[in-house]
């Protein structure tokens, strides 16, 4: 039988906040060619039966940072520094082997830019705990 | 009969028929992958129908009625379809009726099995396609089970279907000479559905029992179509005396507990006896495989009443034999341990030496494991306590991390407290499970 077992992994998908304001800047050629790139990555991804979910965020303006306050209540703060690396989305994907993760990650991370060329966004690729833990007798 | 007991039987029922069906269509419409579709069909039409109307009077002929239909509508369709292209010519799409051999009704969950985990399968889609096809299970609850999506698992499930039609694997059993490795095969992929449901952790939860219950059906009823073989009654016996444990070796939270502190009173004294005797009379029948050598180590376990009425002995005796049989790296782990618990633990250090230079365990955590425990076992905490931080960062099992996280802050409190320095002979022994590894690709953890 050829294969190792499934594991998960997950891709996140990082861009400088700055960057991914730009986004919604870029001519609607470029856009609509980014977001049908995506498009097409999930559904091949569901079709070779790898993809376990994949999610989109929403801009770093929509984010808070949260913290417990002395009682307990959240206490949120929308600052976030300019040069800080922001997760703009993420693929979590069931795969026999971390070169998988990291081939689906390369693809991913040539996703169209400004006028077409790729982007090369860092994927950070990490295994989920997942894996059946081992038998003790 | 109340709804709930009736739907019981209906599910075992179906379970029980679903391979015999598919044989059957299979049989008359010579289309694998059309069939297996089919006959899904009627086991869904079967859950709806009987717990409402009553299970028919030949369950197995209305099943066998409903898929030849819906193959009727599916062959209907497809010929219009090719009616419409212009290149209609036959493709490899029907399996030749020449593949077909001439065996009976009986052999076809066998014939079946072997398809399912042909090894030009990889492991997972084998388990999804066996599952399906030989256990009845529904593509949603196989996705469930292994918590990928069902669209997913479907996708997977058709693949399967494909590179079984791609590679021509005729519908018929193996030759003799093919016959060992391809029941190898499908011994594996049962190991790995039990594996997979005994030890399961994706996030929090430890154990999924249907996979296991699943996997034993299925091998018991290899056993009853090849009584005579050894290393399925090997198997089967495997299963129960570690199934046996099951309640035991959780705690409230689902956390670890080790064979040593487990609780032997819940250990289920039925599956011991009926895995002891079958791994019994198979070992007396003469030829011995690596699955009645792990069931004999796992009976002598199960037949101590306290960890520490543990016959090392025999079970170190055992791990030599199984040692000369496989060049599985986990086999020599649990030699390790064995020796250790025996001769004390610089010899199982000595043995682990041996083990550093393996390339297959480069990385592994169940190397640092293991030494950690011995270092332990040896009196040397802050290499033990090194050890066990180690494995816990390059496990990828949430429970198991956990466990060995609380091993090393155990250790490092009591030597704050400038508590003991007594070797913990009980110890955390564990056994590695032996089939899972050789799916492993080399140095992946």
């Amino acid at each position: 039988m050829k294969g190792a077992e499934d594991m998960k992994y997950i891709l996140m998908m990082n861009t400088m906040k700055a960057g991914c304001e730009g986004f919604p800047e870029w001519p609607k050629k470029d856009i609509e060619a980014h977001i049908a790139f995506m498009k097409r990555l999930n559904k091949e991804l569901r079709e070779s039966g790898e993809l376990v979910t994949a999610e989109g965020l929403t801009f770093p303006d929509q984010a808070k940072l949260v913290r417990a306050g002395k009682d307990g209540t959240p206490i949120t703060d929308g600052v976030f520094p300019e040069s800080k690396e922001f997760l703009a989305g993420y693929w979590i994907v069931d795969v026999e082997s971390p070169e998988q993760a990291y081939t689906i990650a390369a693809r991913a991370s040539a996703a169209p830019g400004l006028g077409g060329a790729p982007l090369n966004m860092p994927i950070e690729v990490r295994p989920v705990m997942s894996r059946p833990c081992d038998e003790f007798v | 009969v109340t709804p709930a007991l009736l739907d019981e039987r209906c599910e075992h029922l179906l379970r029980e028929l679903a391979p015999q069906v598919l044989g059957a269509v299979i049989r008359r419409f010579h289309d694998f992958a059309s069939a297996e579709d089919a006959v899904q069909e009627a086991l869904v039409a079967a859950t709806m129908q009987w717990p409402r109307d009553g299970v028919p009077e030949n369950p197995r002929a209305w099943l066998i009625q409903v898929a030849s239909r819906r193959m009727t509508d599916h062959l209907r369709g497809e010929m219009a379809r090719r009616r419409r292209e212009t290149a209609a010519m036959q493709s490899g799409y029907v399996m030749p009726a020449a593949c077909l051999g001439n065996e009976t009704d009986e052999d076809d969950t066998l014939i079946l099995l072997f398809m399912c985990c042909h090894p030009s399968l990889s492991s997972s889609s084998a388990i999804a396609l066996t599952l399906r096809a030989v256990g009845g299970l529904t593509t949603a609850e196989i996705a469930h089970a292994f918590l990928v999506p069902e669209a997913t698992m479907a996708q997977r499930i058709s693949r399967a279907k494909r590179s079984i039609k791609d590679s021509g694997v005729p519908f018929r059993l193996p030759t003799s000479e093919e016959r060992a490795q391809r029941l190898g095969a499908v011994l594996h992929v049962l190991y790995l559905i039990f594996n997979e449901g005994y030890t399961s952790s994706s996030g929090p939860h430890l154990q999924r029992l249907e996979l296991s219950r699943e996997a034993i059906r299925l091998t018991r009823c290899v056993h009853s179509l090849l009584p005579e073989d050894g290393e399925v009654a090997g198997l089967l016996a495997l299963m129960l005396l570690t199934d046996a444990r099951r309640a035991a070796r959780t705690g409230p939270d689902g956390e670890l507990i080790p064979l040593t502190t487990q609780d032997r009173m819940l250990w289920d004294q039925k599956e011991i006896s009926e895995g002891t005797a079958l791994v019994s009379s198979a070992l007396s029948k003469g030829s011995i495989g690596a699955y009645q050598l792990q069931a004999a180590i796992a009976a002598v376990h199960d037949e101590a009443p306290r960890a520490a009425d543990t016959d090392w002995p025999q079970i170190l005796a055992l791990y030599e034999l199984l040692k000369r049989m496989s060049e599985n790296p986990m086999v020599m782990l649990n030699h390790a341990i064995a020796a250790a618990m025996v001769h004390g633990p610089s010899n199982g250090l000595e043995l682990l030496r041996a083990l550093d230079s393996d390339a297959r365990l480069a990385g592994h955590h169940r190397l640092d494991a293991v030494r950690a425990h011995l270092l332990e076992m040896a009196g040397d905490h802050e290499a033990a306590i090194t050890h066990y931080r180690v494995a816990a960062g390059r496990t990828t099992s949430i429970p198991e991390r956990n466990y060995l996280m609380t091993q090393a802050a155990r250790l490092s409190e009591s030597a704050t407290t400038q508590e003991g320095t007594i070797p913990r002979m009980d110890g955390s022994v564990r056994d590695w499970p032996v089939a899972e590894w050789t799916t492993r690709s080399a140095g992946t953890p």
